[in-house]
């Protein structure tokens, strides 16, 4: 047996396999489903750990399946997929946990962890790609994956926001694989490299590439959500709060994210995106969307809907650093993508208890909030303290790592855009803060479990806490080596190794 | 200039072409199936007008043997059509296609 | 061994005489068991010629010029390849079908559905087979209008007035594209004094009777693959037929004019091809892309959307023509588009096959195809929802699949060749796919309303299913069929037309 060849696969079947298994199990077999599940998650999770620790060792992971010749399936593990597979793995089995506990009793629970562990499948395929090839192959399978998940509720607004998302997931996803294709005809390969692919090919196709890098990022920047490819993104919180928990934290903005930061550090290479002129504009456009996404944030009454403006703009960062040159920044992109996903999860894990145990959807109705719920509400903090970037959280790394990498690329104006941007974190997050710690309730609560011994039910209040503990655990032990930021300082040393 | 071979097969030309207008402008079904017949018959004169060529003049069996079979099979497909006429007459009352009108 | 490909021929002739002559309530098992034989032995002769090489077999020992020869390559073998898995499907699902149909349907004087069924399909199948390994102008002619008449008689298998007339429609087409297409044959004949394709590919000049054979044959077999804007016969007879006779008209008969149609323009007519050519056959391509598409997301009952659907992906198979023909300074032949124009063909006779028999079960359960009474179809049917999708995914050339493998192909050729515009066109029709797609999609996912859903037999939702997962994995692993079908591929020819001449010489 060849581990370094089939663990890979490994990974993805542990949820595949998960997945078929329970699109044919009854709707009422719900022990068999929920065991099927958790295994299925910690499955993954020992096989993530133990290709962490074989990579660290040494240990070269790679699958490769041919297709046609000259097209292949390439699985490979690399820091960089170590650190967004950690993420995926850590967080699914929470969600699980939070979904098993969120769908008590609602209909149609097969169909929905079934695409669920799809889903993650499909992410997991993503951090795993070795090539853009493959890298398609499965952001258009979480496309596919997803909508069912968008559209469970089966209500107007869930079909109208399904259809959105799939015009602009599949209008980008169309535009991404021409340029894939014209990248391969161009240069013969995908295959994700440090240093890039195409430096040979700058002086004499420039035009061509800097048309490949716009169909890319328009493919990446509809999932990551760039302004103006955001407008799906609120419109999907119609479906149920791990589901939103899952795509804003984890697998669907996330893989656009990740994707951006492949394909620049790792077709293009900095300085080759540099030299064509491409990442000044990245950074503008990351800048407008981290502006824009809390602005309309501000705006917002409805709290998922806060939150998912707060993710627009939350993403922006990851854009923003891999679109500043030197490693400091690339530091700040690659641990948010971490960290990002740890606090918004945490985020939407609260608003979901909300909703679920008061039905409380607005922030107008959450004043003395944090009496009923102490818990949830001391995560939501937790998490909302992160995102503004107060120290010792998690959000504060990233933020310091982003400023310092901007200073260090002579580029101040960023600096400028993070403390904005700071600044309105906190003047839409710290209000809700405030209100339901300090306010007294309006009324009684509109009590929906209230035979609960804990303030909600343990399954969705433990998921909440755990991942809010997590993000301050990234923060206060960012310097230990098994941090996310250590993870992230080991890819940006390797990616700027040879400058 | 003209050898009569070349005349058969222009003539066959065009009573296809002819035949094949019936087809598309009549509404009427035993009209569109006669106009197949037609049709079907200025291939064979074609056929026909191919047996003798060539110098000195000799018959090419091979046409005759396709004629043969192309009646054989124009005359099964004639038959069906029929019937499958007579079954849209029986049900509609009609010997025509719906939404079809005489040109 | 080239006995095999005869065999492929006449074992569903025998089957037909059998199950015809038989008595009718043995027909199921009888058809059953020869489609089966038939399905096995075609599948051999496809792995004889991915093993070991290009098949040629004298019918009666008479060779060409004068005899009828069947000539097997690795063209042939793909199409008999692809027929024999989906025909096998589709078989298994009408087994039960009928079974059913028969069943619920007891009025006076209707006939076992499954006894006139059977000797039908088994002739259409040894047509199309048929069609498939001859090499002969005239053999082919026979062989497509065979396909054409027991095509429209299985049709009537359904007997409501509907069928009736699309079937009548369908028979008027059909027979007017075969006798142009006759008409074709003779004046070739007429000019090379042979009926063999390679015969007069090797020696073919661009004079007025050549140009004029190529426009009667190609407009022939326009019509009979329904390129737009030929295709007013199509939408009726595949949506009103029943349920596997849908699947097999879609999946497969299409295909058989399609096919003729490669081997006439690559061998034949090969030298007539001109950029000018592919373009305008390109221009009916993405109409067909396009006006079939929009076609049909206007339709509001399911099997119309998928007769519509087929018409627009007849397109992206006649998008080979223009991407394969050597354009903008290239001399070669582009054997990329080739081979992904050939293997969209094959995802979508696995795709369009499953979307049909997903449909024939919804039909059985709802009692109608009005995609506004799906509410509830996921929780209901599953299965048959999930094989209606992962087809869907086929057919919107999304990855993993085998449509998706074709697409980068296709796109992959019009960016090589700088047509960009058919890259567009290829891509932005995609997206129409998935418009229509999930409008149906959509309703299944919403809460059920009455009309309750009758049970529907496992069987034939579970054949859907393969056959949709099957036009899914084609994308996982596609070396063996692009193998095969570089062997003998148009492009390679000269090797096997200088034996030929050789052989005339002695």
């Amino acid at each position: 047996m060849n581990w370094a060849y089939w663990l890979p696969l490994l990974i993805l079947f542990s949820s595949l396999g998960t997945g078929i298994a329970i699109f044919f199990l009854d709707e009422d077999q719900v022990l068999v489903r929920t065991v099927l599940n958790l295994a299925g998650a910690v499955v993954k999770l020992l096989l993530t750990v133990l290709v962490f620790v074989g990579m660290l060792t040494g240990v070269a992971y790679e699958t490769r399946l041919p297709i046609v010749p000259g097209f292949e399936l390439l699985l490979r593990v690399d820091a960089i997929s170590i650190l967004f597979m950690s993420l995926s793995a850590v967080l699914w089995l929470v969600t699980t946990v939070y979904a098993v506990g969120y769908l008590e009793g609602s209909p149609y629970r097969s169909r929905f962890f079934g695409f669920f562990s799809l889903c993650v499948t499909a992410t997991m395929g993503i951090a795993l790609a070795g090539n853009l090839l493959t890298f398609f192959i499965f952001y258009e399978m979480l496309t596919l994956a997803t909508y069912p998940l968008v559209v469970h509720r089966g209500t107007r607004s869930a079909l109208l926001a399904g259809r959105n998302y799939l015009f602009y997931t599949l209008t980008g996803g169309a535009l991404f694989l021409a340029g894939i294709i014209w990248l391969k005809l161009l240069t013969g390969e995908t295959d994700f490299a440090v240093g890039g692919i195409l430096s040979d090919f700058v002086d004499s196709h420039a035009w061509s590439l800097r048309v490949m890098f716009v169909l890319m990022m328009a493919g990446l920047g509809v999932k990551a959500a760039l302004v103006p490819l955001h407008g799906w993104l609120p419109q999907a919180m119609v479906a149920p709060a791990p589901v939103s928990a899952l795509l804003h934290a984890v697998a669907v903005v996330k893989a656009g994210a990740y994707g951006i930061v492949r394909v620049v550090y790792e077709i293009f290479s900095t300085p080759v995106a540099y030299e064509l002129g491409l990442l000044g504009p990245l950074a503008v456009l990351a800048s407008v969307t981290i502006v824009y996404g809390s602005v309309r944030a501000l705006m917002q009454d409805d709290l998922k809907r806060r939150l998912a403006f707060s993710t627009v703009s939350q993403l922006a960062y990851i854009t923003l650093g891999t679109a500043i040159v030197g490693p400091l920044a690339s530091v700040g992109a690659l641990v948010h993508l971490v960290h990002q996903g740890l606090m918004k999860i945490t985020l939407f894990f609260c608003a979901g208890n909300f909703a679920e145990t008061l039905h409380v959807h607005k922030v107008s109705e959450m004043h003395g909030i944090g009496r009923r719920m102490p818990w949830t509400m001391a995560a939501f903090t937790v998490g909302a303290l992160g995102m503004i970037g107060l120290p010792p959280m998690a959000g504060f790394v990233s933020k310091w790592y982003l400023g310092l990498g901007a200073l260090a690329a002579e580029q101040g104006w960023v600096v400028g855009v993070l403390i904005v941007s700071s600044l309105l974190n906190a003047m839409y997050f710290l209000p809700i803060v405030h209100v339901a710690w300090f306010r007294s309730p309006a009324g009684p609560w509109d009590e929906r479990m209230p035979e609960a011994r804990w303030e909600t039910r343990m399954m969705l209040l433990a998921p909440a806490v755990t991942t809010a503990l997590l993000s301050v655990a990234a923060g206060v032990f960012a310097a230990s080596p098994i941090s996310p930021l250590a993870v992230a300082e080991i890819i940006a040393g390797r990616l700027y190794e040879g400058l | 200039m003209m050898d009569q071979a070349t005349i058969y097969a222009m003539a066959a030309v065009i009573v296809f072409c002819f035949a094949l207008w019936g087809l598309i402008s009549y509404a009427h079904l035993i009209r569109k199936i006669m106009a197949l017949n037609i049709m079907g018959s200025a291939v064979f004169l074609f056929f026909g007008a191919m047996t003798r060529r060539g110098e000195p003049e000799t018959t090419d069996p091979v046409p005759q043997a396709m004629v043969i079979t192309g009646i054989v099979v124009a005359v099964a497909a004639t038959a069906f059509a029929i019937s499958l006429a007579k079954a849209i007459h029986r049900r509609t009352g009609q010997l025509r296609l719906p939404e079809e009108r005489d040109a | 061994m080239s006995d095999l490909v005869v065999w492929s021929i006449c074992l569903p002739l025998l089957g037909a005489a059998a199950t015809f002559v038989g008595p009718g309530r043995l027909a199921p098992a009888v058809g059953g068991a020869f489609a089966l034989a038939t399905a096995v032995t075609g599948a051999m002769v496809t792995w004889l010629v991915y093993d070991g090489g290009v098949m040629r077999h004298e019918l009666g020992g008479w060779g060409a010029p004068l005899g009828v020869e069947l000539y097997v390559d690795g063209l042939n073998v793909f199409m008999l390849g692809m027929t024999a898995v989906v025909a096998l499907a589709i078989s298994v699902a009408s087994l039960t079908y009928f079974g059913v149909r028969d069943h619920a349907a007891s009025g006076p004087g209707r006939w076992s559905s499954a006894g006139g069924y059977w000797p039908v399909w088994l002739t259409l199948w040894a047509s199309m087979n048929l069609a498939f390994a001859s090499a002969d102008l005239f053999n082919l002619y026979i062989a497509l209008e065979l396909v054409g008449l027991s095509a429209v008689a299985l049709m009537l298998i359904g007997r409501d007035t509907q069928v009736l007339t699309a079937a009548m429609r369908y028979l008027l087409a059909s027979l007017m594209a075969s006798l142009g297409y006759l008409l074709g044959v003779a004046m070739l004949y007429a000019r090379y004094g042979t009926l063999d394709l390679y015969l007069i590919g090797a020696q073919l000049t661009g004079e007025p009777a050549t140009w004029m054979a190529m426009a009667l044959m190609s407009v022939g077999l326009f019509v009979k693959t329904a390129l737009f804007p030929l295709h007013f016969w199509l939408p009726p007879a595949h949506s009103s037929a029943p349920g596997p006779v849908s699947a097999i008209l879609s999946a497969l008969v299409v295909k058989v004019s399609f096919y003729l149609l490669l081997r006439l323009w690559f061998v034949v007519f090969a030298d007539l091809l001109s950029p000018t050519f592919g373009q305008v056959v390109g221009v009916l391509a993405a109409g067909a892309i396009v006006g079939g598409s929009v076609q049909a997301i206007l339709q509001r009952r399911l099997k119309l959307l998928i007769a519509y659907s087929t018409v627009a992906q007849l397109g992206y198979m006649f998008l080979l023509v223009p991407l394969t023909i050597p354009y903008g300074g290239s001399e070669a032949w582009h054997g990329g588009a080739w081979s992904g124009g050939m293997y969209h063909m094959l995802s979508h006779a696995l795709a369009k096959s499953a979307m049909f028999l997903a449909a024939a079960a919804v039909l059985l359960s709802v009692g109608s195809d009005r995609i506004r009474h799906f509410r509830g179809m996921a929780h209901e049917l599953p299965v048959a929802t999930f094989a209606f999708a992962l087809a869907g995914v086929s057919l919107m050339g999304l990855p993993p699949s085998g449509g998706f493998v074709a697409k980068w192909f296709l796109v992959s050729a019009a960016i090589e060749t700088g047509q960009w515009w058919w890259a567009v066109v290829i891509l932005g029709g995609g997206l129409l796919t998935a418009a229509y797609i999930f409008m149906v999609i959509r309703y299944a996912f919403l809460p059920p309303s009455p009309p309750a859903f009758k049970p529907v037999p496992k069987l034939l939702q579970a054949t859907a299913m393969v056959l949709a997962l099957l036009a899914v994995l084609i994308g996982l692993r596609a070396v063996e069929p692009f193998a095969l079908l570089e062997m003998g591929t148009p492009f390679v020819e000269a090797a096997h037309v200088g034996t030929h001449q050789g052989e005339v010489a002695e």
